[in-house]
């Protein structure tokens, strides 16, 4: 099937992006990666420990995955900025997952920091991936700044709780049919990753829902077939909702 | 002289450039990026940028994230 995914002047088969963070060990997270055929990984900005050997944890990643690094952590425009510059200087990539949080127990996205740390990297000629409030006005804003897919969030990370607001999508994937829009955070169980592939996404970016599952490499597997058949069925166009019952076998002709 | 390295106070020989800073301090030197006081260093500028009394920097690598 040629339905491939674009993003950054880069094509991808894969329309699952995952994380790095909170696997129990490092095999367990290579053989999710594995399993997952994800083609893009997330990592973290953070800093050297100076007072211990610390392992290069890139080297467990697959060499052929593409890396996206992200500005998790940062409360401000300035950290993000800063953050993605150090980013792009040890990895030698313009790509960056945006995320300038707003507050520390719901981690939900400061998107006025978000923008304004977006038009700036933007035009110092990176990639930026933004993770923001699923929010039309402010996805519209986020492209009109240049970046080349806006990642609204499904639920607040970490929390597994699935897509809170269906309608938010559709109506983003509506309004902005040539978007590319990933969903960003939330996704729980593959029926979440489905149903925001069904409403058009075009890429789901997930961590804690495979690294924390009882068994990563199952899960990510799902998760692998959940965003395929999501997409197959956004693609296929699903069947009208009614209120009533509409037979599936006809009426006339049956017995009496 | 006193640094300021990963947010702790150091203590480090003058003279120091970026290069021979991370060498003393026994740090890795791939994969890595370093700020000097807010400004990104890049790696061919180490050797020729040296470090101040009370200069701050950050080191940073990768981890595991989302």
């Amino acid at each position: 099937m040629s339905d491939t995914f674009n993003l950054g002047g880069k094509q991808f088969r894969s329309r699952l992006i995952i994380g790095t963070g909170k696997y129990r060990t490092f095999n367990e997270m290579k053989v999710a990666h594995r399993a997952s055929c994800a083609e893009m990984v997330t990592v973290a900005v953070n800093r050297v420990p100076l007072d211990r050997k610390t392992e290069s944890f890139l080297d467990h990643l697959d060499a052929a995955m593409q890396i996206l690094p992200n500005t998790a952590g940062c409360y401000d425009a300035d950290h993000a900025i800063r953050t993605a510059r150090l980013a792009r200087e040890a990895l030698e990539t313009d790509w960056i997952k945006l995320e300038v949080i707003g507050d520390q127990v719901t981690l939900l996205p400061d998107n006025e920091q978000t923008l304004e740390a977006a038009k700036i990297l933007v035009k110092e000629g990176f990639i930026v991936l933004p993770y923001f409030s699923d929010d039309l006005i402010m996805a519209k804003k986020l492209l009109d700044v240049g970046c080349p897919a806006v990642m609204p969030l499904a639920a607040p990370i970490g929390s597994g709780m699935g897509v809170q607001n269906p309608s938010n999508l559709r109506i983003m994937r509506e309004q902005l049919p040539d978007a590319t829009i990933i969903v960003d955070a939330g996704v729980g169980v593959p029926s979440d990753a489905s149903l925001a592939m069904e409403l058009g996404a075009d890429a789901i970016l997930m961590n804690t829902a495979i690294a924390e599952s009882r068994d990563p490499e199952q899960m990510a597997t799902a998760m692998k077939l959940a965003v395929e058949a999501g997409r197959l069925a956004y693609l296929a166009g699903r069947m009208p909702k009614r209120l009533y019952a509409s037979a599936s076998s006809p009426i006339q002709g049956a017995i009496k | 002289m006193r640094i300021e390295v990963n947010g702790e106070e150091r203590e480090v020989p003058a003279g120091l450039n970026l290069q021979t800073l991370l060498e003393h301090l026994s740090l890795p030197q791939q994969r890595v990026a370093v700020e000097l006081d807010r400004k990104v260093i890049r790696k061919a500028d180490w050797t020729n940028t040296f470090v101040e009394k009370g200069a701050r920097i950050e080191i940073v690598h990768f981890v595991g994230g989302g």
